[in-house]
């Protein structure tokens, strides 16, 4: 996709005042969040804040109980497929790749909404059907020779080692041709070099003109990277800035680590939200896949 | 699933048989023993010709006598290739002495099977001649030697007599074969499928339940000898290699298949599986590929020929008209298409399981709505449960298909007619599956089965292309269906019921897609002979035929859950044997693996 990234910067995603309820819990409230051509964003927060919900909430995974997601200044319709159709691609927090699928055919699947062939065309083979489908390949190619796996196009994806795994769920992503990419934890699991090579590539993302939004727990992955970062804590954004800024804000400080003993009283006017400081770490985050709330 | 990995350091591994003999010994007794039981398939195994088969005639092997000697040959060209014998190194590419324990013990099965049949038809085992204790002792001895050869594979030094055992019927790889020129290859593939074609034939052709049963038996066993000999492997090698040559010597083979048969029951056993087998076909589409288990699939073909027989111009026919055939077959494929598409059209929304139950219930609300469409609890247009009789032979190019052809010499009888244009259609099947399999439709059913979720955050409209394998696998059916019902001459409601003693219906149709293997082509077809051609021909067992149906399936889900053609895809799911999936030469280090599972 083609977007000016020197240019003036123009809005990619445009959320205002999503919010998902399920039943009488709110997962996510009244969150707002702008990414613009160009830009990583990432989002942060506890385990439990509503990152992932709100993640699904872009998709179309979740139908947001109330508030408008725009992509390019059209709003999206609540159906994952036409999601991905107009543009924005996503990784899974716990890898879902086609297992049995082989790793090029993994990727071709990410290009079904970019071609037209339908079952007419695949059974008469119709003129446009091998090139359409070698057009696909090349792609398809391209995009693993991008992510270092084209030497195992022909392996299962589910004998892929843990990491590569990984990078094939970003070049299936990749392969729908999105003007934005939402990654859910892309480094969860993996150990500090390959955690490097994940940064580089999604800078090599980025540099394709594709908008990022990351959702991570490793804070220096996100200082390296991200040009803004959010802060979700209970379903509300509480912070949004630049890394440096939102890394010293008192109240995310709070969220993660929980409020210094003597503050506990002055709390209530200093840190509107979080109502009880929770002590989980970010060493527990990292565990990573377990947690289920892609449905 | 797997077998815990060993550690090759830890314990020995010995290769030492079961029982313990010199090597060569073993060879020898075995190559006897063969001899034995060759030499004793030209005496006369019983004094009166009750038994059938006439086992009377010395000099001249009939009936269950031919099959042993077969055994016996192979057994003993096995064992032959085992002392290197120039000109039969081919036959062992992968295991040696595998195929000749499984060879013996066919032959023994069938020999042992013979003598006791005979003894329990005839009343006690002083009915056998001399040369039925030749053959049986001759095959016992094969037996032993076979089992004093040492193993291809090394065992654990301390594994048990059953381990050792199923170690024994084990045998390496072969590797890659030399390159021989083509045409040589296009010639071993066309005699494979001659083989196979003569194989089949004999097999629908057995005139008596025993011997069937023995063919059962050595056919069972040799096919695994040939399979450990590696031949099998080489085999599909070549027609990987020589894809449209095998198609097309598939399909060769197919058409010989009714010059083959005088019989007409046994050229309408042959149409039958043909049907059958299609529309097993069809239901692989939708369960194989795109996942979705139907359990009312005999519905679509229930309503595939209901239609044509409705406008087949039959006198009982409530609409009375009469179509041309191709006319009728697109009214069947119509009807199916537009039924799948209305019940899928509600029911896709579910998954899994309620799917399944919702199938189910269509399936037999078909059933019951083709009874009650009788005139009295309904408005008649199927005659209750009467059904549509009487359904005219087709003529199509003046080939009248109810009459008897020769061509070339050969008879082709009237179900021979109707397998020819049944394989006309079977081949259009395999046809749209192999094509919309390789294509981004197949490939985003797949993604479907795989994970839901997934595929449609890739931008796959799930419900659209669930909907759309459920409406191609409907009109696949109503095709087979409105061919079925011209072989058939009737169509009733009772013909297509969930579970019953006659095939197709929907639980056997389930059955041969996951017996043959899910998301292959050859499977079904081979599923579908298999359930298709036991109950026609053990009918004495028809009492106990769902029983045994049940526990047959129950053994292949434990021991061969991918079933019995593997896709490369299933092969690995179920059997992870530590190698990563390459494509030729490629091998990687031991262990390169296993760590994948920390992403599922």
């Amino acid at each position: 996709m083609t977007t000016t990234t020197n240019a003036t910067t123009t809005k990619v995603l445009d959320v205002s005042g999503v919010t998902m309820k399920f039943g009488g819990l709110t997962a996510v409230r009244e969150v707002d969040l702008t990414v613009n051509s160009g830009e990583i964003v990432g989002l942060i927060g506890p385990n439990g804040a509503g990152k992932t919900t709100f993640f699904n909430c872009l998709t179309g995974l979740y139908v947001p109980t109330s508030g408008t997601v725009k992509y390019k200044d059209t709003v999206l319709p609540p159906k994952p497929h036409l999601v991905t159709k107009a543009g924005i691609a996503r990784t899974f927090q716990n890898i879902r790749l086609f297992a049995n699928m082989t790793v090029l055919e993994n990727v071709l699947v990410g290009r079904h909404t970019r071609t037209k062939e339908g079952l007419w065309s695949a059974l008469l083979r119709l003129p446009g059907f091998k090139r359409a489908e070698e057009e696909s390949r090349a792609k398809a190619m391209e995009l693993l020779e991008f992510t270092g796996l084209a030497h195992k196009a022909d392996h299962l994806a589910r004998n892929l080692p843990y990491g590569e795994q990984r990078k094939l769920e970003i070049a299936r992503a990749l392969a729908s041709e999105p003007g934005l990419l939402l990654l859910d934890e892309p480094t969860a699991g993996m150990n500090p070099a390959e955690t490097r090579a994940t940064e580089e590539l999604v800078f090599a993302i980025r540099d394709m003109g594709i908008a990022i939004v990351v959702i991570e727990h490793d804070i220096r992955f996100i200082m390296n990277l991200c040009d803004r970062v959010a802060v979700l804590v209970q379903g509300e954004k509480i912070v949004e800035g630049p890394a440096e800024v939102v890394q010293r804000d008192e109240r995310v400080i709070a969220a993660y680590l929980g409020e210094p003993y003597e503050d506990t009283t002055a709390a209530g006017s200093a840190a509107p939200s979080p109502e009880a400081p929770r002590a989980d770490g970010e060493d527990q985050d990292g565990a990573g896949p377990g947690k289920e709330n892609d449905r | 699933m797997t077998t815990k990995p060993t550690k090759p350091s830890k314990i020995a591994r010995t290769t030492t048989a079961i029982i313990p003999l010199p090597a060569t010994a073993a060879r020898a007794v075995t190559i006897a023993g063969a001899a034995l039981t060759l030499a004793g398939t030209f005496l006369a195994w019983t004094w009166t010709s009750d038994f059938p088969g006439d086992l009377t005639v010395t000099g001249y092997p009939g009936g269950l006598q031919v099959l042993t000697l077969v055994g016996a040959v192979l057994t003993l060209l096995f064992a032959l290739s085992g002392y290197n014998v120039r000109g039969l190194g081919w036959l062992t590419p992968g295991g040696t002495n595998s195929p000749v324990r499984l060879s013996a013990l066919g032959v023994f099965g069938t020999t042992g099977y013979t003598i006791g049949a005979i003894s329990y038809e005839l009343g006690g085992l002083v009915n056998l001649e001399p040369g039925a204790w030749l053959s049986g002792g001759g095959a016992l001895l094969a037996v032993i030697g076979a089992l004093g050869l040492p193993a291809d594979q090394p065992h654990d030094e301390d594994a048990g007599l059953w381990g050792k055992l199923r170690n024994a019927l084990t045998a390496p790889e072969p590797g890659r074969a030399k390159d021989l020129s083509s045409w040589a290859e296009i010639l071993i593939i066309t005699a494979a499928f001659g083989i196979g074609l003569w194989v089949f034939s004999y097999g629908i052709a057995t005139e008596y339940s025993e011997l069937f049963i023995g063919f059962v038996v050595l056919a069972a066993f040799a096919f695994s000898a040939v399979l450990r000999a590696g031949l099998i492997k080489r085999l599909s090698a070549l027609t990987a290699k020589h894809r449209n040559v095998t198609l097309s010597a598939a399909f060769a083979a197919a058409i010989c298949f009714p010059f083959t048969q005088s019989n007409d029951q046994f050229a309408l056993i042959g149409a039958n599986i043909l049907i059958f087998a299609t529309v097993a076909l069809g239901l692989n589409v939708v369960v194989g590929l795109a996942g979705l288990l139907d359990l009312g699939y005999v519905a679509f073909l229930g309503v595939g020929a209901y239609a044509a027989a409705l406008v087949s111009g039959s006198p009982q026919s409530t609409i009375g008209v009469h179509f041309p055939f191709w006319a009728a077959v697109l009214t069947g494929v119509a009807a199916s298409l537009v039924f799948g598409v209305l019940i899928g059209a509600p029911t896709l929304r579910l998954r899994g399981d309620y799917l399944a139950i919702v199938t189910l219930g269509f399936g037999e609300i078909f059933r019951i709505t083709m009874n009650s469409l009788n005139g009295t609890s309904g408005p008649d247009v199927t005659n209750g449960s009467n059904g549509i009789p009487n359904i005219p032979d087709l003529e199509l190019f003046g080939f009248n298909f109810g009459v008897p052809h020769d061509v070339l010499g050969f008879q082709l009888t009237r179900p021979g007619n109707y397998y020819l244009l049944m394989l006309l259609f079977t081949a259009i099947v395999v046809m749209v599956f192999r094509r919309s399999a390789e294509s981004r439709i197949g490939r985003a059913w797949v993604a479907i089965r795989e994970d839901e979720t997934a595929a449609t955050a890739m931008g796959i409209n799930g419900f659209r292309l669930k909907l759309l394998a459920f409406a191609l696998g409907a009109a696949l059916a109503g095709l087979a269906g409105s061919v079925q019902a011209h072989v058939s001459y009737s169509v009733t409601p009772e013909q297509y019921q969930f579970a019953g003693s006659v095939p197709p219906n929907s639980a056997f149709l389930l059955a041969a897609v996951i017996l043959g293997g899910m998301g292959t082509i050859s499977g079904p077809l081979i599923g579908a002979a298999l359930l298709y051609l036991i109950p026609a021909k053990l009918q004495f067992m028809a009492d106990y035929q769902l029983l045994l149906f049940g526990i047959a399936l129950m053994l292949l889900m434990r021991f061969r859950p991918e079933g019995l053609v593997a896709d490369r895809r299933k092969q690995l799911e179920f059997h992870e044997t530590g190698q990563t999936d390459v494509p030729d030469a490629a091998t990687l280090p031991e262990g390169a693996t296993g760590v994948a599972k920390a992403g599922a």
